[in-house]
Formats: C-alpha cells, sequence, structure tokens
C-alpha cells in the first residue's frame, strides 16, 4: 500500500433506498482508499453495490437516497458539504466514466464543444483556448485526427472512440480520481484492449487514483494494482492483486475464480443459490446462505475486514479454512 | 476435451454432418429514408461462409459486433432467408424450401437466446410457456407431465411450473428458456450467447447444464459468444468470424493453442485472462482502428486494414479458407502459427 496521502478515502459508507416493500439496503458499511497513482479494481456481481458505493461518493444517487459515512477526496470531506460545492468538485477533483458513452454525450453538439464545456464550467477559459484544449485531449485519449474529430457530432464516432472522449472529458480538469464504472463491458473484446491501454496511460501520466469498477475478473487481473471484492453491500476481502488471485481466503472470492473456465478445467464451479435480496439481507455474513462453509458463527455478527496473509478479510473461519481447505 | 468435430482425414461418407452450411450469403438491402423502395445499398452481412457441426457435438461461432454470428444463426434455422448458398440439416437442403415442409423440421431445430426475461412472454406461466412448442406442433399426451419432466431435467422443480418469469432469477430464467428449447426434443440447438447476460458464478452452473445435456440427448450446439474463455470451455471446433467472412475455423485446441489467422491471434491477446501473472508475460497483439462498416468492406482480405502482416496481395484477392493441416483451416496469405500464452494454466 502506498505510504502517501490517500486520494480518495471512504469510511463506513451507507447507502439505503427507500421503497413501497421496505428500505433496500444498498450499501452496508463500504471503506475504500486509493492512493495516488494507484489503480483499484472493485468487483463484484450484479447488486454488490459497488457502483451505488461509487455513485454516492460522486454525489450523483438520486435524492430519494439516504447517505451516510465520509468521503474525502485529497483529504476533504464530500458527503456533507453542501449540493453547490459538490458539483464544484465534481469533474475537477473526482469524476467519473460509465459503461455506455452514447448516452452520456449529447447528439446535438460538436465533440468539442462537450469537451470545452467540461473546461470552461471549472475555469477561465475563454472559447477559443478551451476547444485548442479539447483538441489536445482529445489527442491524448488517442483519438486519430483530433482537429477534425472535434468538429464532428456524437454519432460519427465508434463505441470505442466515443469511450475515449468520455475519458477526455474526465480528465478534462485533471482529477486527482477517476471512477471509471464498467467502461469496457459494452465494447468488444480488441477495443476494450485499447480502453484498458488508455486509461493506464492515464493513471500513469496524470498520476491519477482510478477506480475501476467491473464484474470481469480478466479485466482486474491486468489492469488493477489492488482489488477489493464486495458482496451484498459489504466488502468481503481486498488486497492487492496477486494475492487476491493466488490465495483468495473468503470462500466467495474463491467461488468467483472457480466458477470461471479455464484452460484444463473440464467443469466448472457454480456458486449455488442466488444473491440475498436487499430489503432484508441475512444476519452476519450475507454470503453464508451460499457458502458450502457456513456454520452458526456466521449468523452472528457482521464480520468486519480483519488481515490475514497479506490480506483482508471477513470470513470469520478464514484461518480455518486455510488449513482444512488446504488453501493457500 | 472431446475429440474434433472437425473431420481429420476424409471418410466422411459414415456420417452426416448435424448441420453443413456451404457458402452461406445474406444481404440486407439499405432502404433510403424518402421511401422503402428506394434502395441506396446493401449490406453483406455475411459473405460466404461455410462450417459443419459434427452430430452430438459443439461448434463455437465467435467474432466481434457486426462479424454476423447471429444472423448465420438465423439463416440457420431458417428464421431468415438467406441469399445464397446452402444449409443442410442432416442432410436435408434447408434453403428453398416451402414454409409447409419446414415446419416440421423445426421442431428438430430450436434457439435459446440471450435474455431470457424478453424472450419469455410475462404474462404466461413458465409451465405454460414450456408447453407452448408442445400445443403449436399438436403434439400428443401428458403436457404437464412433460413439462414438469423437462423443468427437473434443467434442474428446476416441477411446481415451479405454476409461477411467472418475474419470479425467477435470471439464472433460473435461462434454465427456462433451454426447457423450452428441449420441448420438442431437437437434435440441434442454436444458442446465441446464452450465458453472457449472467453473473459469473451463476453461468458455471448454466454452461454444466449445457454440457450435461448434450451428453445425456445427444444435441448438436451452435454456440455463439463473445466470451473466448466460455467458447473454449464448451466447444469441440470454433470458427472465428470477421466482417461476414469466417477467418479461420478448426478444432478448438488447434485454434486457442495454436491460432494461424492474425486476427484469431489478435482476439485471443485482446480477451484478459483471470490470472496477473499470465497477463504481466502475455504478448499483446492491440489492433489499430474500428471494424470497417460492412456496407463497403475493404477489398481483398476484410481484415488487411487493421492487419499487421497485410501486403499489397492482401488487398487484391480474398484468401479462400486452406487446410493447414489437422482441420485447421485458416483464410490468409500469410499464416503462422504463433503460440499466445506460453505458461500452462494452473489453478
Amino acid at each position: 500500500m502506498t505510504e502517501e496521502q490517500p486520494v480518495l478515502e471512504i469510511r463506513d459508507l451507507r447507502v439505503t433506498f427507500p421503497t413501497e416493500s421496505g428500505n433496500v439496503q444498498a450499501v452496508r458499511g463500504v471503506d475504500v482508499t486509493v492512493g495516488p497513482g494507484e489503480m483499484l479494481g472493485v468487483v463484484g456481481e450484479s447488486g454488490s453495490g459497488k457502483s451505488v458505493t461509487f455513485l454516492a461518493a460522486m454525489g450523483l444517487l438520486p435524492k430519494t437516497a439516504k447517505i451516510e459515512g465520509s468521503v474525502k477526496v485529497h483529504g476533504q470531506e464530500l458527503v456533507d458539504v453542501h449540493n453547490n460545492q459538490m458539483r464544484s468538485q465534481r469533474g475537477k477533483k473526482i469524476s467519473m466514466i460509465f459503461q455506455d458513452p452514447l448516452s452520456a454525450l449529447n447528439p446535438t453538439h460538436k465533440i468539442g464543444h462537450q469537451v470545452s464545456e467540461m473546461l470552461r464550467s471549472h475555469n477561465e477559459m475563454s472559447k477559443a483556448q478551451a476547444w485548442e484544449r479539447s483538441v489536445e485531449l482529445l489527442d491524448i485519449v488517442g483519438i486519430p485526427q483530433p482537429r477534425t474529430r472535434a468538429s464532428q457530432y456524437p454519432h460519427e464516432f465508434s463505441g470505442g472512440m466515443r469511450q475515449r472522449v468520455m475519458i477526455a472529458i474526465a480528465i478534462a480538469n485533471d482529477p486527482d480520481v477517476l471512477i471509471a464504472d464498467e467502461p469496457t463491458t459494452a465494447l468488444d473484446v480488441t477495443v476494450q484492449a485499447q480502453i484498458l491501454d488508455v486509461i493506464q496511460d492515464i493513471q500513469h501520466r496524470f498520476h491519477a487514483g482510478v477506480v475501476f469498477i467491473t464484474h470481469d475478473l480478466g479485466v482486474v487481473a491486468r489492469i488493477a494494482d489492488r482489488v477489493q471484492v464486495m458482496y451484498a453491500g459489504r466488502t468481503v476481502e481486498r488486497g492487492q492483486v496477486d494475492d487476491i488471485f493466488r490465495h483468495p481466503t473468503h470462500p466467495y472470492t474463491r467461488g468467483l475464480l472457480a466458477s470461471l473456465p479455464a484452460l484444463g478445467r473440464e467443469r466448472l464451479t457454480p456458486i449455488p443459490g442466488a444473491p440475498p435480496n436487499m430489503l432484508r439481507p441475512p444476519s452476519g455474513c450475507a454470503f453464508r446462505p451460499r457458502c458450502p462453509f457456513a456454520q452458526e458463527i456466521c449468523a452472528g455478527e457482521i464480520p468486519p475486514l480483519r488481515p490475514l496473509l497479506g490480506l483482508e478479510t471477513a470470513c470469520v473461519r478464514a484461518e480455518e479454512l486455510l488449513v482444512t481447505e488446504g488453501v493457500a | 476435451m472431446n475429440a474434433p468435430a472437425v473431420e481429420l482425414n476424409g471418410d466422411r461418407a459414415d456420417s452426416v454432418p448435424a448441420l453443413e452450411v456451404v457458402d452461406l450469403v445474406k444481404v440486407f438491402p439499405i432502404k433510403s429514408l424518402q421511401g422503402a423502395r428506394v434502395i441506396k445499398g446493401v449490406v453483406q452481412a455475411v459473405s460466404k461462409v461455410s462450417f459443419s457441426i459434427e452430430s452430438g457435438k459443439t461448434l463455437g461461432l465467435v467474432g466481434e459486433s457486426g462479424s454476423g454470428k447471429s444472423t448465420v444463426a438465423r439463416c440457420v434455422l431458417q428464421l431468415l432467408t438467406p441469399t445464397s448458398g446452402s444449409v443442410k440439416f442432416n442432410g436435408t437442403e434447408l434453403v428453398g424450401m416451402s414454409r409447409k415442409d419446414i415446419q416440421p423440421l423445426r421442431q428438430e431445430m430450436q434457439m435459446v437466446f440471450q435474455d431470457p426475461y424478453a424472450s419469455l412472454d410475462p404474462r404466461l406461466t413458465v409451465g405454460n410457456a414450456i408447453a407452448e412448442p408442445l400445443q403449436i406442433h399438436k403434439v400428443k399426451g401428458n403436457h404437464a407431465q412433460r413439462v414438469a419432466e423437462l423443468l427437473e431435467l434443467v434442474g428446476l422443480a416441477p411446481d415451479h411450473a405454476k409461477r411467472f418469469p418475474h419470479e425467477f432469477s435470471g439464472g433460473q430464467r435461462q434454465r427456462v428458456g433451454i426447457a423450452r428449447a428441449l420441448a420438442l426434443e431437437p437434435q440441434l440447438i442454436v444458442l446465441d450467447e446464452p450465458v453472457s447476460a449472467l453473473d459469473v458464478s451463476i453461468q458455471a452452473g448454466v454452461m454444466n447444464l449445457l454440457q450435461d445435456l448434450q451428453t445425456r440427448l445427444g444435441l448438436s450446439y451452435l454456440f455463439i459468444a463473445h466470451d473466448l474463455s466460455v467458447v473454449r470451455h464448451i466447444s469441440d471446433s470454433v470458427a472465428v468470424m470477421y466482417l461476414g467472412k469466417v477467418m479461420e475455423v478448426g478444432p478448438a485446441e488447434l485454434i486457442y493453442n495454436a491460432p494461424m489467422h492474425p486476427y484469431t491471434q489478435a482476439l485471443l491477446s485482446a480477451a484478459p485472462e483471470p490470472d496477473p501473472d499470465i497477463e504481466r508475460q502475455r504478448q499483446r497483439i492491440v489492433l489499430k482502428g474500428d471494424v470497417p462498416s460492412p456496407v463497403n468492406p475493404p477489398s481483398g482480405c476484410r481484415f488487411r486494414t487493421r492487419c499487421p502482416k497485410a501486403q499489397d496481395v492482401c488487398a487484391d484477392e480474398e484468401p479462400l479458407l486452406v487446410d493447414h493441416g489437422g482441420g485447421q483451416r485458416v483464410a490468409c496469405y500469410f499464416p503462422e502459427a504463433v503460440p499466445l500464452v506460453a505458461p500452462t494454466v494452473t489453478h
């Protein structure tokens, strides 16, 4: 882990959505730390709370959502700040890219205009200056003939090129933190490879902290420095990428890895059952109803993260399982 | 895995392939905005595609968006009428058959779709949805009992028949989709991205089910997916498509371990493996640019505009699929076997 001051620090974040049938507890006490120039991979399945955690950090959730906890960017608290102030931070210190770039771009404005808009909303800049900087930014994210392309509209761009535009907009104000929420899920693999290169280039060139949210463990293995595995609104395990893949300690992480097709694996091992209903999550460890190793002790308190073998795990039986199951 | 589905040294006489596609072409007209009658141009979605599937085996069809893999699937099932070419099912030519003649054959060929929530009627109970094909084809016998059997076959409980699609999870809904496809005891199932909407922990169960059903019922699969590791896991042979053409086809082992076409190599090298060591060591071939428009595909080899090996000859004439031994056929003037991932995966 880095000794420098973290660029993003989330503490005990809780997000609840009130619905007709009750409160959906989407995020139930999540901590995140990202250092400068560090790539954190956040993995989990649908409904694990991985996107909601960071939408909350960005202040992008609907007003009905109840958010508790602390989100600090470079030591400055974001969750409690007045909405206007959030807006001035958003896009400047912390910015986000999404899965579907077409819905995030305005179809009636030129690409260069949309990048300029981001620049001018946070800086004193003339239109001409902003346009010049936009062309530079499009060049940085690898768009060929950036000057010509700046005058074109979103429909003239392919999916991969649109995602590059989104990245250009996201880095326009040199943010400390870039949050990428499944940015390559809608793209073909050869285009995905290009976009992953762009994001890594941004990470190194701007020394930004990057949070990469994905369900694809292959992508995480490729680009993440550290990994955080989420399940049912909690972090179940986190650590360096090599440790997570080589000797995961949490049965959920192990279950995920065992369910993947791999060379020489004749038979896959699914995780039985389905993720819990977040209106009424199970007591104690939320993975317990699907866990092959669950015992009475797992139904007690919600297990906190604790250090084990260089990782942090939320499984109360982790040590036992290392012995009996011969892992690591 | 199993023996390669592509035949090694001729000897074709003794077995008729479950499916044989030869020179399949599908062209879509582009209609102008002024009036549907005015045709501005054509898209060659599928251009002279050939492959075959041995009975009881799986052919994986891979390729990126716009490569024409789903169009191939729809042409195979005659849901779209091919522009030209031949589709033989158990030796029977389907292209040019009348609707009436093809109707009984439809029982033998079924399809499973990507999104079971969209493909199931929300107002039909799951039992009725599964029984629907039985009614359409006027199958005699006790439908309720057959539905119960089918639900058990796909790992659901018989009393699930009374429930509606919204009461099921994604994985369970896909099992319902599979049960419905199995209702008429087909021989061939076309699976179009059957697990790509599912979370990995659920996907594994559906993959196991598909493999079990194949062994148990002797099914042949045409398996379409963009996830290369999923295709490797389930396929006996693999065809790689790009812009409506097959670039390389052959036994899965050869395609994955020693791909010869530069596109196959780029595709495999771009797919991330869930192993940080492999990811650090492997050679990556990053393609430049995007897939060209199928309205105006490049002359000669369609991949040449992005190919690191392209020469003048590639623009002049289209390379044909040439057999390079072991059933591996490659459409490239400069084929070369390159092992992509050196270390063996140990999990």
